[in-house]
């Protein structure tokens, strides 16, 4: 049978989430597939016009209501699953947005859902981690209903542009709730590269002491144009916001190069850096895990290495 | 509010560092330490607070497992929840089926709120929040760092990927909590004592009706890819040029 994938995809209310175009490269994976995205949104247009181009997509669809100024799952969910019956998987980024929305819509079909599909094995078969990816599982949904999935989206690159795929208005008339309401979004966006799409990323830990101690990250991060990302035990801290976590908990990020500093390398940390292309380790602890796991390892005060590390970058 | 429901999962505690057993079959679980859920010790906290301010009357906590699971619920009871139920059933059911066994709970004993963890760090699966609250046709806040009760509602910040979202939702609800909501109390002694006199009330799957499935098969597992370990550099004029080697700078 050939597979129908539906994705889901993610916006801001004016621009796509390029973990959509990542989540379509892991559908495409299943041989043969047939890929949809949908828009959900109050206003689809612009982000539908930037869904049609990514490559392997036959269509988009639009869903355009009110209700869908704010990506509520309760909200979106319903409207999702009417759509579905069309399809043999539903398929989301595995974002906070996805992460928040898809095991609702699974719910509502009657189904589990595979979360983090890290590797396509089958058009039912999948591989994913657990235990902080200290193990990999290779599951297997029922081949009788329909495959609800999230995609780690470190194990996917974007999937490339220059398509046009048809834009079809697709409104449903379900009924959403209205006992959910966003009433704030406080984010703090900055002109670095985003943590998750970043090649480069200097993240700091709970070594650095303080907010103000923090600063020598973002120079040496500006001085090599990375994101910035930080270890638990900072943004627990207070030196940096929560979205710069990286982790179990964070968000798992897959950048060319990865240097760690003042960062022990627990588990939990390790588990949001294992697809990076390099990673730089400084720490003054030469006994430190992150070593186990660095391409490059510096045993130094951070406080030293780092101010001398930017100053020879120029 | 009258009354709170929390899901206690016990798991492998994070600190042990879990292997793969060498035919494939599963993780190495004999003689390992388990722990409640880290999640799950963050919303009972919460629970606690919430009633402590007087915004709830009872906490209840809930386990579906093997009757090893009682250990958990009994520390859950000397932190200071008021009872507990244990819904015995086998290995590690999925995550629709304990949404279903909590729906039937919240229905039977009238629950306001649930307050579960945001993912069981075993399977990591973060589904059984949402999943409760999709078939109980509730509102669902996620991920939550903060929490405010205010009457009939409850408003929560929630950490996602661009920053902070807060959101107002009508309860009855479902919420599910990060690290950062709370730091969990320590149980004293004296507590672990009176903890032994809560009730524990057993129910058996079969009694409470539900058939699990269908269910996501786990075929095999596999230890994760290892990344070998690379050179140590012996000062910043190395890591330049070792940087430079790769390409990098
Ligand atoms: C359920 C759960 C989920 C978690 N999720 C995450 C997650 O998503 N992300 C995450 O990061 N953590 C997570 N954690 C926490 C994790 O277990 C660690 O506690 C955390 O990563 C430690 O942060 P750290 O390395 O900055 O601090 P520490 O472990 O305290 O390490 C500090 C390091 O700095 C070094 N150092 C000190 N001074 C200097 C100096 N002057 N120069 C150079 N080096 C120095 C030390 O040698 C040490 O290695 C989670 C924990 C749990 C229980
Ligand atoms: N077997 C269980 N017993 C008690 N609570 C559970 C169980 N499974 C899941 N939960 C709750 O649901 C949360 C999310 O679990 P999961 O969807 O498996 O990641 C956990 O943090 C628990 O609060």
């Amino acid at each position: 049978m050939i597979s129908k994938i539906l994705v889901v995809a993610e916006h801001d209310g004016k621009v796509l989430n390029s973990g959509t175009a990542k989540t379509v490269s892991c559908a495409a994976c299943i041989n043969g597939a047939e890929i949809d995205i949908v828009v959900l949104a109050s206003v689809a247009g612009p982000i539908a016009a930037e869904a049609a181009q990514i490559e392997f997509v036959s269509r988009v669809l639009t869903v355009e209501r009110a209700e869908n100024e704010h990506a509520i799952a309760a909200v979106l969910a319903p409207q999702i699953v009417v759509l579905a019956s069309d399809y043999t998987h539903v398929f989301g980024p595995s974002t906070t947005f996805g992460k928040d929305l898809m095991p609702r819509v699974a719910a509502l079909m009657g189904v589990n859902q595979v979360s983090d599909i890290m590797s396509v094995e089958g058009s039912h078969t999948f591989k994913r981690p657990i235990y902080a990816g200290s193990a990999v599982a290779k599951v297997e949904a029922p081949a009788d209903s329909v495959v609800v999935a999230t995609a780690r989206l470190a194990s996917y690159s974007v999937a490339g542009g220059g398509n046009s795929a048809e834009i079809v208005s697709a409104n449903t008339t379900v009924d959403v709730p209205s006992h959910t309401r966003v009433t704030e979004l406080k984010s703090g966006a900055t002109d670095r590269p985003d943590l998750q799409t970043a090649t480069r990323v200097v993240a700091g830990g709970r070594a650095l002491g303080s907010e103000e101690n923090f600063q020598m990250i973002y120079r040496l991060a500006d001085k090599l144009g990375a994101g910035v990302g930080a270890s638990r035990a900072a943004v627990d801290a207070g030196y940096v916001p929560n979205e710069l976590q990286v982790g179990q908990t964070g968000k798992i990020i897959a950048p060319d190069l990865y240097i760690a500093i003042g960062i022990s390398g627990a588990i939990q940390h390790l588990t949001g850096i294992k697809d990076a292309g390099t990673i730089v380790a400084i720490n003054k602890d030469e006994e430190s895990p992150i070593f186990e796991v660095a391409d490059i390892g510096l045993v130094a005060d951070l406080f030293s290495a780092v101010p001398e590390l930017t100053k020879a970058l120029g | 509010m009258e009354k709170i429901l929390v899901g206690l999962k016990r798991v492998v505690d994070y600190n042990v560092r879990v292997r793969v057993k060498s035919d494939g079959t599963g993780v190495e679980t004999d003689g390992v330490k388990m722990s409640i859920n880290p999640f799950d010790e963050i919303a009972l906290e919460e629970a606690l607070r919430i009633k402590d301010r007087g915004d709830a009357s009872e906490v209840i906590v809930i386990s579906v497992g093997s009757t090893d699971a009682q250990q958990q619920l009994r520390t859950g009871l000397a932190m200071g929840a008021d009872r507990a139920i244990l819904v015995e059933a086998g290995g590690g059911l999925d995550p629709l089926s304990v949404a279903r066994i909590f729906k039937a709970i919240v229905d039977r004993d009238a629950i306001d709120l649930v307050l579960l963890g945001k993912q069981a760090i075993d399977n990591d699966n973060s589904q059984t929040g949402q999943m409760l609250a999709a078939i109980w046709g509730r509102p669902q806040a996620t991920f939550a760092s903060h929490l405010a009760v205010n009457g009939g509602t409850v408003t929560v910040t929630r950490e996602v990927d661009a920053g902070l979202e807060i959101v107002e939702v009508d309860l009855p609800a479902v919420i599910t909590v990060d690290l950062r909501l709370n730091e969990p109390r320590y149980v004293k002694l004296p507590d672990i004592m009176k903890a032994k006199k809560k009730p524990l009330e057993q129910i058996s799957l079969a009694a409470m009706g539900i058939e699990p499935g269908p269910a996501i098969k786990v075929l095999d597992f596999e230890p994760p890819a290892e990344r070998a370990r690379g050179v140590m550099v012996k000062d910043v004029t190395g890591l330049v040029a070792a940087l430079k080697d790769k390409g990098l700078l």
